[in-house]
């Protein structure tokens, strides 16, 4: 290590030391993570985010995915990026620099993460004190970790005092959740969002429940949000279902981010559409769950 | 031709088979993240089992071992030697060797013990 950089890793030490004595004003920074790739992370996120700052709340969403930028795509921000996570962490640009606007809700800023880098670029001194900083300015700071257990998620999580874990209704989802809720600690205090649950196959037996997956986390559970083709669209488009409150999707979401806000409303839980006459033939038969 | 048309009108429950194969896959991994739990139970089980028989605590194997359904524990715990059951009435627990104590000295045991139901319910330090 040069002399140059030793002063500025003290530089970030010291002002981190000074950023963490003011922490309780601050905002709260929560990680998204999962362990497995693929859950849904960063369409939570998205959804998350944009839930919260409709309720009010400035939120900034941090893509620690370093390496695989995707939030922006999801959001739709893809052509406002200019700057990104490393450019910060690396004292390029300033922050305020770097945070994109969203373009269709208020209050809501997205730090993209960098494209064409390495996760273990990160260090994880300078992700906390970024992390402090946003603290200060915004109410909300969701950090989008990337998947795995490896240095980009303990980055993710560095600066994180609370944590959301995505899982879906899988047996490798809910083993990868269970191990990243054993690497978290309770410090983190982790709550369950169940994603891309299929009512219908659940009731036939074919998926995991809520109960099944829960009853082996045991997590405070957020909410459940079910596998919809519309989430595909509004991917496509760059708008998170979040924005449509109305649909059912949407109005989950909502009920989400209304829990993380710490108001008692009941966890979303997404409903079964009517079975067909050949299914309720198929229940006359026997067997019905199992 | 139940089972058909159960199959028919997609009735066969897959989930169940996921369900099992999660809690046994998250058995072993508990067990694997555990190891200080493990060594403290192998300790203790040998405490036990030592006011029987004298055993060789230097050759104690102790592995786990995925079953058709449930998670099997498999302790190899070689024999030194059997104590000779005396009737005094201080004796406290009913050690009727089944084999005769003029067997040879060292001898492979092979214990089960369905450690599926323990295992559950016991908090595993690693989470």
């Amino acid at each position: 290590m040069s002399d140059t950089e030793r002063a500025q890793r003290v530089e970030v030490e010291s002002k981190g030391s000074v950023v963490e004595g003011q922490k309780a004003k601050g905002g709260r920074a929560i990680v998204i993570t999962s362990g497995k790739g693929g859950v849904g992370k960063t369409t939570t996120t998205a959804n998350l985010g944009t839930a919260l700052a409709n309720r009010g709340a400035s939120v900034v969403l941090v893509d620690a995915d370093v390496g695989l930028r995707n939030l922006d795509i999801v959001l739709g921000l893809e052509n406002r990026v200019r700057h990104h996570l490393l450019d910060v962490l690396e004292d390029r640009v300033p922050v305020e620099d770097a945070l994109v606007a969203d373009k269709r809700t208020e209050r809501l800023s997205l730090l993209a993460a960098a494209q064409a880098r390495e996760k273990d670029e990160v260090e994880t001194v300078k992700m906390q004190a970024l992390v402090s900083n946003l603290r200060e300015r915004f109410d909300y700071v969701l950090i989008d970790s990337p998947a795995g257990i490896e240095l980009g998620f303990k980055n993710a999580v560095a600066g994180a005092d609370e944590a959301i874990v995505v899982c879906t209704p899988e047996v490798a989802a809910v083993r990868d959740v269970d191990r990243v809720v054993g690497l978290l600690g309770n410090r983190f205090r982790p709550q369950l969002v169940i994603n891309r649950l299929r009512p219908h196959l659940v009731k036939k037996g074919k998926m995991l429940s809520v109960d099944d997956v829960n009853g082996i986390l045991r997590l405070p559970l957020l909410g459940v949000i079910a596998d919809e083709p519309e989430i595909i669209v509004t991917t496509n488009r760059g708008e998170p279902l979040a924005l449509q409150a109305a649909t059912p999707t949407g109005a989950a979401y909502h009920a989400i981010a209304a829990r993380v806000a710490g108001e008692d409303v009941p966890a979303p839980m997404p409903a079964a559409a009517k079975d067909s006459l050949f299914e309720r033939l198929g229940s006359l038969l026997g067997g019905k769950r199992r | 031709m139940i089972e058909f048309l159960k199959r028919l009108f997609g009735q066969s429950g897959s989930s169940a088979t996921a369900k099992e194969r999660l809690r046994l896959v998250l058995m072993t991994d508990h067990l694997e993240l555990a190891p200080e739990m493990i060594e403290t139970m192998k300790r203790e089980l040998v405490d036990v089992i030592s006011r029987y028989v004298e055993v060789d605590r230097d050759r104690i194997d102790v592995t786990f071992e995925r079953q058709d359904r449930t998670l099997a524990m498999l302790a190899n715990i070689p024999i030194l030697s059997v104590n000779r059951p005396n009737g005094s009435a201080t004796h406290e627990g009913p050690p009727q060797a089944e084999q005769p104590p003029a067997k040879p000295p060292v001898r492979k045991r092979r214990r089960r013990k369905k450690v599926a139901a323990a295992a559950a319910a016991a908090p595993v330090p690693a989470r």
